[in-house]
């Protein structure tokens, strides 16, 4: 299977990046991790005729502590995350979510930025962005500005990204008390459910991916919790909950649920 | 676009399309064709390979992508004649049947030996979690897997 046709231009800085993408607009594809973006466009899915690599933009690939938080860069791959001492310690949610995701060739190309930007509904990182409240830097031809995670995602594979705008960096604050629960799909390894709970003293907030069209925060849960993870009876409230030949919308829903209440008393 | 890669300790230059993704272009350029393509979109590991000591798979990243990088193939991996001790444990412990899946295995094999050189049967499972067997079963593979660790500390 091979690709329609297209320019590659490897981009040395994030205004290239940005003045490539505002020229061509929906001609042009960014390209990090390449693994959601590459087999669609074997499959034609996707022809751009222009790929813009950012894999060798400097800066965009560390990870940073700052006093009170994490700032990891776009081009990230999941393994460097997963091996990052500054993640284990700081961020130890986001740790145990990338030992849940995809597989060792996968982690070591593809990308938190790349991840982000495709807002696939099954995706394991939007749960832990909604649950930890972070804030997604990017950057366009009107510069930078950040947006709140509880902003970002849209959508099925649609995001508040402008077209022009490429995502920078992600900024955690450091997490004390969280974990990540994910029911595997049993092929793909994606997340069927995937729920992130933060604990900040007695109150929690739950991320929850894989169960709608857009992740979302378990408000309702979070409302009704107090110390009882019987709270988890309202994981899909007001929910329009998916339904595909994995799990059915009932299925599902009850799935929530009980990943919810595993959750909240792991 | 001309690029420059390491293949196996080897510099190759050619002018190569965008599209081309890196293992046709070790298979149909350099004529490595131990590299083995399954799916051709990132779900079988049939075409694992390490970049710069990494597995990655190479039907899903694009040989200009490879530009100065260090790429090893199956081809690789045997030193003088000599077989390289993962690949003389898959022949010891019967980790093939048909083969086809056998040079992303070793690969794959030489990624989760570097991470865990004294690897629990997990690690091992956990690792192999990208490569597809449909002979084996994989219990062999990850007895072949757990000789090589043991080869290679000795
Ligand atoms: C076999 C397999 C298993 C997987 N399992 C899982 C799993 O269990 N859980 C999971 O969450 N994911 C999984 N994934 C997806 C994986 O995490 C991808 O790495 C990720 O979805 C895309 O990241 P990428 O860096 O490869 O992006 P690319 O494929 O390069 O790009 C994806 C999209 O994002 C855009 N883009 C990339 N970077 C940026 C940026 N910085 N700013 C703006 N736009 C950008 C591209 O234009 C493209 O539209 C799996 C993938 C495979 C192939
Ligand atoms: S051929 Fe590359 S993963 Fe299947
Ligand atoms: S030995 Fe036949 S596919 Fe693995």
């Amino acid at each position: 299977m091979i690709p329609a046709k297209f320019d590659y231009i490897k981009a040395s800085s994030v205004s290239e990046a940005v003045n490539l993408l505002d020229k061509h607009g929906f001609d042009a594809k960014i390209l990090s991790g390449g693994q959601s973006l590459l087999p669609a466009m074997k499959l034609r899915l996707n022809r751009p005729e222009i790929v813009i690599d950012i894999n060798g933009i400097a800066g965009m690939n560390t990870i940073e502590e700052t006093g009170d938080g994490v700032i990891i860069g776009a081009n990230c791959t999941h393994t460097q995350i997963l091996n990052s001492e500054v993640v284990y310690k700081n961020l130890n949610i986001l740790h145990r979510t990338v030992q849940t995701l995809g597989d060792v060739q996968v982690r070591n190309r593809g990308t938190i930025g790349g991840s982000l930007a495709h807002a696939d509904p099954s995706a394991d990182y939007p749960a832990v962005v909604l649950a930890c409240e972070a804030n997604i830097e990017v950057e366009g031809k009107n510069g930078k500005r950040t947006i709140a995670a509880t902003d970002f995602f849209e959508g099925i594979f649609t995001t508040a990204l402008a077209d022009d705008e490429i995502i920078i960096a992600v900024h955690f604050p450091k997490v004390a008390h969280g974990n990540y629960q994910k029911f595997y799909q049993s092929a793909s390894r994606f997340a069927i459910v995937g729920v992130a709970v933060v604990h900040d003293g007695n109150a929690v907030r739950v991320g929850i991916t894989g169960v709608s069209d857009t992740p979302y925060r378990a408000t309702e849960v979070e409302k009704a919790y107090n110390g009882n993870s019987d709270a988890a009876e309202h994981a899909v409230d007001g929910v329009e909950v998916m339904s595909d030949h994995f799990a059915d919308t009932e299925y599902r829903s009850h799935l929530t649920k009980v990943m919810v209440k595993r959750a909240l008393e792991a | 676009m001309n690029v420059t890669i390491t293949v196996n300790g080897k510099a190759h230059t050619h002018d190569i399309e965008p599209r081309t993704s890196l293992v046709q272009y070790l298979r149909e350029t350099l004529d490595l064709t131990g590299t083995h393509i399954g799916c051709d979109t990132s779900g079988c590991g049939a075409c694992t390979v390490t970049l710069n000591g990494e597995a990655i798979k190479s039907c899903t990243m694009l040989a200009v992508q490879a530009d100065g990088s260090e790429v090893t193939t199956i081809e690789g991996m045997a030193q003088n004649g000599e077989m390289h001790p993962i690949q003389a444990a898959f022949k010891e412990k019967h980790g093939l049947q048909c083969g086809f899946c056998t040079p992303g295995m070793v690969m794959v094999a030489a990624d989760i030996l570097k991470n865990y050189p004294k690897p629990s049967e997990d690690d091992i499972r956990h690792g192999l979690k990208g490569n597809f067997c449909r002979c084996t079963g994989y219990h062999n593979i990850v007895k072949s897997i757990q000789l090589a660790a043991e080869t290679i500390n000795e």
